[in-house]
């Protein structure tokens, strides 16, 4: 297990790398001149010259691609072009809204699509399972941003139940304004997540130890949680990590829909402003996620799956 | 005359659509007395597996379904029964081990926790005593160190091992029948020897009856007193191992027994039944063994025989020979 662990992390590193050589990479070839962006058009030479040197701009590439390295690694991100605030603090007050945003929808879809998912697998090709594929494929159909403006309208505007923007302050608040934001997420993930537990289930039910279950007297509420949707844990780890990552991307669309703070909602801005810091830094953080949701996936797997965990 | 521990009769199972159903297994019927051992042979195929599996009416549902018969376990039709009283059967009266030892048991559960669940399903206990007859039925089918491999997972286990802890969890509960339906096919032979040898112990030590199942007449020559013949889900000869092995009255047991492997064998190859068994439900009229029988003559093809006697502990649906039998009756008479 511990040889297991070692080698998700060393797993972790060439990827973490390779994420950090992309942007790099990503960064230089991006058309405009972040020496004319920062300071504008009307900047003289001089102050462009000056802008760059200090920007390390100047410097042979690799020195300019360890030092990036570096300052990733540190979190040494760099000040904003735009406006000279330290880029970890404007990710420091965005990212909460954007994990906030996350754990809510995923828990909302989650906890209402493996139910779902048990529901259409235990009454397979019967009125519920048809009404669980049906309800699925909606949620696949629909766009995420298009039903984010549907709620919006109708709960925010119209019936004055939720909040139009902004994150919130304090606990209830906060929860108040991701609600309806994170339904929108939710639901597609309970989709992607109740069609993946019906399948998984479907396929455990097959299993010989399932016989083995009831042979031994086990009544199907015991069949089905104890041995079915413990074995299809296996196959669901798998798609609700992939949903997390799903999760993190869809919230920039989110985000932006719902005008609440969020590292999508400042990495769309910084885009439209060419803020070559924040993109970058923000890039990062959201690259780094991606391998930090990995790696729990690789935890979960310890716990659920007893022939990783000893062997 | 005593009530038999468990009565099949006339059993038929059926797959598919309603409209066009398959019948799988047909008009099958046989007996277990308390204690006995009965062995139920035949090629792949032939409906055993189908059969064993309607005994604790574990035939998934759809694509299959009982459609005829009584399944009488001491005098209860156990196809009458609400089926919410079979769990309360399964794993107290009547267990059951599969033919597959490698996928039989949960992945994810401790063997611990599945003998365990097997026990607490039907016995109030506590904890710790549970805990004790896990590690004694551990111990009584041989499983080196018990206790410490009570958390232990399928995985860790060979092939015989996981056969030895399901027949441990079957026989928790002291079921009073066993179905074991080839429990041996899956392992190589030494191992095979063994778990057969544990059988025959346990049967002495806990007076369990037994239905095995097997493809392999010497195995459950080995084990049982009777034995069940089936043929394309048709019971074809029913005896006790004497007669089967000195006079078996169908073709299909003839062919059976020339094909066992003997120590003495100097034939360069098994005689091998010629043809194939026919697909499950093909045989609409007739004899099913038709196709490949040596004796078959042309009221064969149109008639379905009954089950003749022969002798006492002896029955066989075969035209040729029971006519066969008949005349050596009536040419002992004349003399
Ligand atoms: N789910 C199913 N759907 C349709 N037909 C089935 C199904 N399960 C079994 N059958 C058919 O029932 C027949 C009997 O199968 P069964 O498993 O009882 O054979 P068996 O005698 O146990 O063979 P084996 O020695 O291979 O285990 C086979 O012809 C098989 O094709
Ligand atoms: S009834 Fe006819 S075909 Fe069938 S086994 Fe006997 S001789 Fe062969
Ligand atoms: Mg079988």
């Amino acid at each position: 297990m511990a040889r297991y662990l070692l080698l998700r992390l060393a797993d972790a590193v060439p990827t973490v790398l390779l994420v950090l050589t992309l942007v790099f990479i990503a960064m230089r070839i991006l058309p405009g001149d972040p020496a004319i962006a920062a300071l504008g058009d009307m900047a003289t030479p001089e102050q462009l010259e000056i802008f760059r040197e200090r920007m390390g701009l100047n410097a042979p590439l690799w020195q300019q691609y360890i030092d990036f390295v570096w300052g990733m690694l540190t979190l040494d991100f760099g000040t904003s072009l735009m406006n000279n605030q330290s880029v970890l603090r404007l990710i420091g007050y965005n990212l909460p809204y954007t994990i906030e945003l996350t754990i809510v929808a995923m828990i909302l879809g989650v906890g209402s699509g493996i139910p779902l998912g048990v529901l259409a697998a235990t009454h397979r090709n019967k009125a519920a399972d048809s009404a669980v594929r049906g309800f699925s494929l909606l949620g696949y159909a629909v766009p995420d941003f298009y039903l984010g403006a549907l709620l919006l309208i109708t709960f925010s505007l119209n019936l004055g139940l939720f909040p139009i923007n902004g994150g919130g302050e304090g606990f209830l608040d906060r929860m108040h304004h991701v609600f309806l934001p994170a339904v929108t997420l939710a639901l597609v993930k309970a989709a992607f997540i109740g069609r993946l537990t019906r399948t998984s289930l479907l396929e455990v039910f097959g299993k010989d130890y399932i016989r083995t279950a009831r042979a031994k007297g086990a009544r199907e509420p015991r069949v089905i949680y104890r041995h079915g949707l413990r074995n299809a844990l296996l196959p669901l780890t798998t798609g609700i990590g992939l949903s997390t990552l799903a999760t993190l991307s869809g919230s920039v669309a989110i985000e932006l829909v719902f005008n609440r703070p969020g590292i999508g909602k400042l990495l769309i801005s910084a885009i439209s402003e060419r803020d070559y810091a924040v993109i970058q830094g923000g890039v990062v953080i959201f690259a780094m996620f991606v391998v930090l949701i990995n790696l729990m996936m690789d935890l979960v797997y310890i716990v659920v799956d007893p022939r990783i965990r000893v062997q | 005359m005593t009530v038999p521990l468990l009565k099949v009769d006339n059993l038929a199972v059926e797959f598919g659509p309603k409209a066009n159903p398959i019948r799988v297994v047909d008009g099958v019927s046989f007996e277990i007395t308390a204690g006995g051992a009965v062995g139920i042979v035949g090629e792949s195929g032939s409906g055993k597996s189908i059969t064993s599996l309607s005994i604790l009416r574990l035939i998934s549902e759809p694509p299959g379904r009982i459609v005829q018969g009584r399944i009488e376990f001491n005098g209860v039709n156990l196809l009458e029964l609400p089926r919410s009283k079979m769990p309360d059967i399964r794993g107290r009266d009547i267990a059951m081990i599969f033919q597959e030892p490698m996928s039989s048991l949960n992945p994810v559960m401790t063997i611990g926790d599945q003998i365990g669940e097997a026990i607490k399903l039907h016995e109030a206990m506590t904890g710790e005593e549970r805990r004790a007859r896990v590690i004694e039925m551990l111990r009584l089918v041989g499983i080196p160190d018990p206790a410490g491999r009570l958390d232990a997972y399928p995985h860790q286990f060979s092939g015989g091992m996981r056969q030895r802890v399901m027949i441990a969890m079957a026989l928790a509960c002291n079921p009073k029948l066993l179905i074991a339906d080839e429990p041996t096919t899956a392992l190589d032979v030494t191992i095979q020897a063994q778990v057969l040898d544990l059988m025959h112990k346990l049967r002495r030590t806990l007076n369990t009856a037994v239905l095995l199942i097997s493809h392999d007449l010497g195995v459950i020559a080995d084990v049982c007193e009777r034995v069940v013949v089936m043929y394309a889900g048709r019971v074809v000869e029913e005896a006790d191992i004497r007669s089967i092995f000195r006079t078996p009255q169908h073709p299909y047991t003839r062919g059976l027994l020339q094909s066992i492997p003997r120590l003495d064998d100097d034939r360069d190859r098994l005689y091998q039944i010629p043809g194939s068994v026919p697909l499950a439900g093909s045989v609409k009229k007739g004899c099913p063994f038709y196709e490949r029988c040596s004796l078959r003559i042309e009221k064969c093809m149109n008639k379905m025989p009954p089950m003749f006697s022969f002798g006492p502990d002896q029955r066989a649906a075969c035209w040729v020979t029971a006519s066969q039998a008949d005349a050596k009756e009536k040419e002992a008479a004349l003399q």
